[in-house]
């Protein structure tokens, strides 16, 4: 029998998402395996499959142009979605915060 | 009786107002879903509690909402507008290929037949089916497949397909209408599409009378004469008397014929309204009052309706799907205003009063009438 690790990770999401999911908190996941992007987002849109389409775009996951991925205060945004989210994300110390970038003047 | 429903659908939320049929007294509900774009909201004319609607921003792409209790509460349905196949290209500002891409719904349209039918029309041009209510969408692919798909190309407010008009007395047909491509005809339910755009002239294109490419903003039609199409294009209001087979303009004595919406009287289908709007570089009414202008005779012959309407400095536009009528006996007319203005005319458009002054830019005005 193989056993996966499930790491429970906490993620903010921007203030129109959760509007749409009608919750005022940050969400708390279990993700299976390792603890990247990708896993967190698939977790996340399993959990909440409003979101799909939201903060990547159906299909090709490729992010939307104007959502950001930041945590421990480095932008994650360019990195490849499978690298591991930082250690402190994984712990449940930190949590990774999708972010509607700026816009207006 | 019978009471009305406006839904309105603006820059940043939704709103729905609703009055008795003396129309003089509102209540305003709103905003729904507060800061996002509401490009359109209609109801099911077979369930009238049933209110689509399209909400989306540049941040978080697309939702599409159900409402089955009148607009007290929502679900979000499905928002996967997944081209059919291999999208292939159409043409770019440049004039080189560019792929589909999915941006935004901007028009919801239920059938007249199906309850659980719903068609969607979004940027990049193409029309959508939901057979269950908004759960699933498949493209229908037989109008960006036709054959002259990879010519169109975006106005400067984007290819959008913007208008579907059912035809009902035949469920097979409709027509829909593409900035700046043109309008089309399907006489199968949607699964085959023929341009109709013969007697358009277009002065922005190169071949001012092509199959594709004019700007057509918005198709009305009325249920007692199917067969008769009115079209405001960007510039020139155009009537089809045979099912959009051929066009002729029906601009007459208006101070300008460029505008964005056209719609026929409830029980009149002789009488129609637009808005005159200066220019494609103004987008403000001219001399800055803001009249709606109403022909009784098919167009040709139109009257300025301006009784209750700015009389000057009123420099905003009124969109394209930003006007409706109800179907009380004495028809009312409904229009709203990128200044957020909504306006209604109880009798067919002799008086007008405005129901609310100050939301967001208004982007759709829906009406339903009630028992």
């Amino acid at each position: 029998m193989v056993s996966v690790t499930v790491t429970r990770v906490r993620v903010v999401l921007p203030g129109p998402l959760k509007a749409l999911l009608q919750i005022n908190s940050e969400v708390s996941l279990d993700v299976s395996g390792d603890v990247s992007l990708r896993a967190v987002l698939d977790t996340l849109e399993q959990r909440y499959p409003t979101l799909r389409g939201t903060i990547r775009d159906h299909g090709t996951h490729k992010r939307r142009a104007f959502v950001r991925f930041y945590a421990c205060e480095q932008d994650l945004s360019l990195q490849s979605p499978d690298d591991l989210l930082p250690e402190s994300v994984r712990d449940g110390r930190e949590p990774l915060l999708i972010v509607g970038a700026m816009a207006g003047g | 009786m019978g009471r009305v429903r406006v839904l309105v659908g603006t820059r940043k939320g939704a709103f729905i107002l609703t009055s008795d049929a003396g129309r003089t007294n509102w209540h305003v509900d709103g905003p729904h879903f507060p800061g996002w774009e509401m490009y359109h909201l209609k109801a099911s004319p077979l369930n009238p509690d049933r209110i689509y609607a399209s909400q989306s921003n540049g941040w978080f792409g697309q939702i599409i909402q159900r409402s089955d209790d009148g607009g007290r509460s929502w679900n979000p349905v499905d928002n996967a507008f997944v081209y059919d196949g291999i999208p292939g290209t159409h043409m770019w500002y440049n004039g080189t290929p560019h792929p589909w891409e999915f941006k935004r719904v901007w028009h919801l349209e239920p059938s007249l037949t199906e309850p659980d039918t719903v068609f969607a029309g979004v940027e990049d041009a193409a029309l959508f089916k939901s057979a269950d209510g908004g759960a699933s969408w498949r493209e229908l692919s037989g109008l960006r497949g036709h054959g002259t798909g990879s010519q169109w190309q975006p106005g400067a407010g984007g290819m959008c397909l913007h208008t579907i008009v059912a035809d009902p007395t035949n469920a097979q047909r409709m027509y829909v209408a593409i900035s700046a491509a043109g309008a089309f005809r399907t006489v199968d339910g949607g699964e085959s599409w023929t341009p109709i755009n013969k007697g358009l002239r277009s002065g922005e294109i190169p071949d001012t009378d092509a199959e594709v490419g004019h700007c057509v903003h918005r198709l009305a039609l009325h249920k007692a004469n199917p067969q008769r199409l009115y079209m405001q294009k960007h510039w020139d209001v155009m009537r089809s008397d045979n099912g959009g087979d051929s066009w002729y303009e029906v601009s007459g004595n208006l101070p300008t014929d460029f505008g964005f919406p056209i719609d026929v009287h409830a029980h009149e289908p002789d009488t129609i309204y637009v808005v005159p709007i200066t220019s494609d570089h103004h987008h403000f009414p001219p001399d800055g009052k803001l009249r709606v202008y109403r022909s009784k005779t098919g167009g040709n012959e139109w009257e300025a309706l301006g009784r209750g309407l700015p009389d000057a400095n009123c420099y905003v536009n009124v969109l394209r799907d930003a006007m409706a009528v109800d179907t009380l006996d004495e028809c009312g007319v409904y229009f709203g205003t990128t200044g957020g203005q909504v306006y209604v005319s109880p009798n067919g458009g002799d008086n007008w009063q405005a129901i609310v002054h100050d939301l967001p830019p208004v982007l759709s005005v829906e009406v339903q009438t009630l028992p």
